[in-house]
């Protein structure tokens, strides 16, 4: 490839409408009430007193479990812009709810697939989950490590560390014999079992999954062959450039914080804040995090567009995901002892910008991704 | 917008249809253009513009362009155009606007900024030339020495920051005045830089006689005119999207393609990273660019400058390790006085050693972060000990 064949950049819209602009602050709002700081840390110990909170209010009261479903299924026919909003007011709350895992990336996928019954239940609530490893970027990663299978008249395997469980239902790719496939599974289907994993990011659950599901249950396979392969990668895309609105809104959220702590902590008879060794580091930050919110919204404008969807997202995900992580590490730091505590809510965003850092695919494999989307190939290629 | 957008399209066919870029000499079709307000069109009627929004400028240049009309080579009078014109404008007398803007815009009258000294470059407000009345004349009478002034050599008139009270604190006693630069006692000697061009020069100000109708504003104000100059400098107004890979990037990517053999693992991580970061770069730009179109200037502006400057000097770093024994070869170290800077001209080693600039001039980094840390998020100033004091008493 040369300059002359490298994808050239939309000219996107990078500005918030006042439709999303309304958005923001309506699921602001609801966040803050229904995500209290002792609440999520109280996660971890197994109390969980904010999940179903948080997400009836979001997708009961804001209507936001339909936000992807097309009208006529519905839902609100909004798009990637908007859902941008939302996954950016997750990111900064750092909210245990299945927004991302079932309102975009199990919606999308069904829409793409038109299983205009399954998408009519999400548009009334009911959550979904792909079961692949949390990590998968793409379909081809996925078919490297396809670990259900269809033969001898039952689906059979294991996938371990999923998210957006618990769900009401399973979005299965399946290896099948005459290639992958779709299968939708009720969660509580028997032979289904959920295990769910202590997590690092106690907000956003980890579940291995164990299925030994007799096919006729299972019924036959939504879709097949390289229709499944298209749209789980269109869904993968989609989920993977939203998350980067939600790691840019953690990153935005963790600056904003410690600069409001190292305005009133005093040492050495001083604001803390007043010391140019961290006024310096907090600058660099603020450059990071305006570019994290910039890098953002091209990556949900080109969503909603459908023009350069690979390398906006691979550009989106490499970059918000060090962000989000740079951005909570530095929150931690400058939180100094009170960082370190149980109490503290940095601690909750740096376990989900690191949890986030691996999800659908490490800002290396994004990268490695680039590499080929862009022309620039590494010296294996010769 | 878009009926700003038909009236300065009929405007534009109508300049076009009385001056035929094709039969109309340079000079003249450039004085037709100022006569009609096509200049810069947020200036005021009679000055170059029709008091629009800024944004739409670069309409009117597309639109020109595509005619194949001459531009007045604004790369040859960046600093009159985007530093001393906007000054000028928002500080000036109406004689001061109607004596300067016209030839400056066209071209004749080239200019520089006489703001840096060997004793105040971050430190602007401790500027130690002095401009002195004369009482008799009504002239002002200049003597110091300037630095790191580019285009000097070139330039007709200057924007000049002086101190004409030693007796109040720095950032009180400073007047602003536009110095003709041809005058008798005005030496320029070029400062040859790390690159072995010659690309800025020093000025020495040796009783120096500015008109009395040269000073711009009031006595004493003179550092918060050149406040709007530095604002001024720091403002994209580039009106148009970047394409993918512009700059310091695109060279970059294309030594990685044109030199397969070169290639390892270690620098194609970096690379993808920089190339990254240089895509989020150009993004963010991009919507500074549209937050200016509508008026609201988002806050990551301010951090664009720091954020180019670290990226060219990675970018270039690379590029030169990339090429292997050809990066030491450099290719003329002959002394030049280019009239603009080319960030991405000439070699490797040129751009990795003219890119240690960019963290400099303009603001060094270090100041561009006081400046975000205390002006956007509100953190404490910098103590300061000279606040005060006289600038005459402050210790040097």
């Amino acid at each position: 490839m040369t300059a002359d064949t490298l994808p050239p950049a939309p000219d996107l819209d990078l500005l918030a409408t006042d439709v999303e602009t309304d958005l923001r602050r309506s699921v602001r709002a609801v966040l803050a009430k229904t995500c209290p700081t002792e609440a999520l840390t109280a996660l971890a110990d197994g109390t969980d007193e904010v999940s179903a909170a948080a997400w009836s209010a979001l997708a009961g009261d804001l209507g936001l479990a339909a936000l992807l479903v097309p009208e006529e299924h519905g839902g609100a026919g909004a798009g990637p812009r908007e859902a941008a909003v939302v996954a950016e007011e997750c990111g900064r709350a750092c909210a245990p709810v299945p927004f991302l895992t079932s309102a975009v990336l199990a919606t999308d996928l069904l829409g793409a697939l038109g299983a205009t019954e399954a998408l009519g239940r999400r548009a009334e609530g009911g959550t979904a989950a792909l079961v692949v490893p949390a990590a998968t970027r793409s379909a081809q990663g996925w078919s490297r490590g396809a670990a259900v299978s269809a033969t001898g008249g039952r689906l059979v395997g294991d996938v371990r560390g999923v998210v957006g469980l618990p769900a009401d239902l399973l979005l299965v790719p399946v290896a099948g014999p005459d290639g992958p496939a779709l299968h939708l599974v009720e969660a509580g289907a028997e032979g289904v079992t959920l295990t769910a994993v202590t997590s690092l990011d106690a907000t956003r659950p980890l579940t291995d999954v164990h299925l030994d599901v007799p096919l006729d249950g299972a019924g036959s396979p939504l879709a097949t062959g390289e229709k499944v392969t298209a749209a789980l990668d269109h869904a993968l895309a989609t989920a993977a450039g939203l998350l980067a609105a939600e790691q840019a809104g953690l990153a935005a959220w963790c600056l904003e914080q410690t600069v409001a702590h190292l305005s009133e902590r005093r040492q050495f008879g001083r604001v803390v804040g007043g010391f140019q060794a961290l006024k310096h580091r907090l600058a660099d930050l603020y450059a990071e995090v305006g570019q994290a919110s910039a890098v953002a919204a091209h990556a949900a404008a080109a969503l909603a567009e459908g023009t350069d969807v690979p390398v906006s997202v691979a550009v989106a995900q490499a970059f918000c995901s060090e962000v989000a992580v740079h951005a909570a590490e530095e929150a931690v730091q400058l939180h100094g002892g009170l960082g370190m505590t149980w109490e503290s809510p940095v601690h909750l965003r740096l376990k989900r910008a690191k949890a986030d850092h691996v999800l659908l695919g490490s800002p290396d494999a994004h990268r490695d991704a680039l590499a080929t989307l862009v022309g620039l190939p590494g010296p294996e290629a010769g | 917008m878009s009926e700003h957008r038909s009236d300065l399209e009929q405007r534009v066919t109508a300049l076009l249809e009385a001056h035929d870029p094709a039969t109309t000499g340079r000079a003249a079709f450039l004085r037709a253009r100022w006569d009609a307000g096509l200049a810069w069109v947020h200036f005021p009627v009679g000055l170059g513009g029709l008091g629009l929004p800024r944004d739409l400028q670069a309409y009117v240049d597309d639109l020109l362009a595509a005619a194949g009309a001459p531009d007045n080579a604004p790369e040859r009078n960046g600093i009159g155009l985007g530093m001393a014109a906007p000054t000028i404008l928002a500080h000036g007398t109406p004689e001061q606007h109607e004596r300067f803007l016209r030839p400056l815009w066209l071209g004749e009258e080239i200019w520089c900024q006489l703001f840096s000294e060997p004793g105040a470059g971050s430190d602007l407000a401790a500027v130690a030339t002095r401009a002195v009345p004369d009482e008799a004349t009504g002239e002002w009478v200049v003597n110091g020495q300037k630095v790191w002034t580019s285009s000097a050599h070139l330039a007709d008139f200057a924007i000049l920051v002086a101190r004409t009270d030693p007796d109040v604190p720095k950032h009180g006693g400073l007047s602003y005045f536009l110095l003709g630069m041809r005058e008798p006692g005005v030496e320029v000697r070029p400062l040859r830089q790390l690159t072995g061009e010659a690309e800025f020069n020093e000025v020495f100000l040796t009783d120096v006689r500015v008109p009395g109708d040269q000073l711009l504003g009031s006595v004493g104000e003179g550092w918060r005119i050149a406040n709007t100059t530095l604002n001024s400098e720091r403002v994209s107004i580039g009106g148009q999207a970047v394409p993918r890979e512009a700059g310091m990037v695109g060279k970059v990517a294309e030594t990685w393609r044109t030199h397969p053999g070169r290639r390892t693992h270690g620098t194609h991580q970096r690379l993808l990273d920089l190339w990254v970061q240089a895509e989020a770069a150009r993004i963010t730009g991009s919507r500074v660019r549209q937050q200016l179109a509508v008026g609201a200037p988002g806050p990551e502006g301010s951090a664009t400058k720091l954020v180019f400057a670290r990226l060219a000097q990675q970018l270039s770093a690379l590029e030169v390790e990339l090429l292997g024994e050809d990066g030491l070869r450099y290719d003329d170290w002959a002394l030049t006085r280019p009239d603009k800077v080319d960030f991405t001209g000439r070699d490797a080693g040129y751009r990795y050693l003219r890119a240690k600039g960019n963290s400099i001039e303009g603001g060094t980094s270090e100041i561009l972060r006081n400046i975000i840390a205390e002006r956007v998020l509100g953190l404490p100033g910098e103590p300061r000990v000279d606040k005060d004091v006289a600038w005459k008493d402050l210790p040097r």
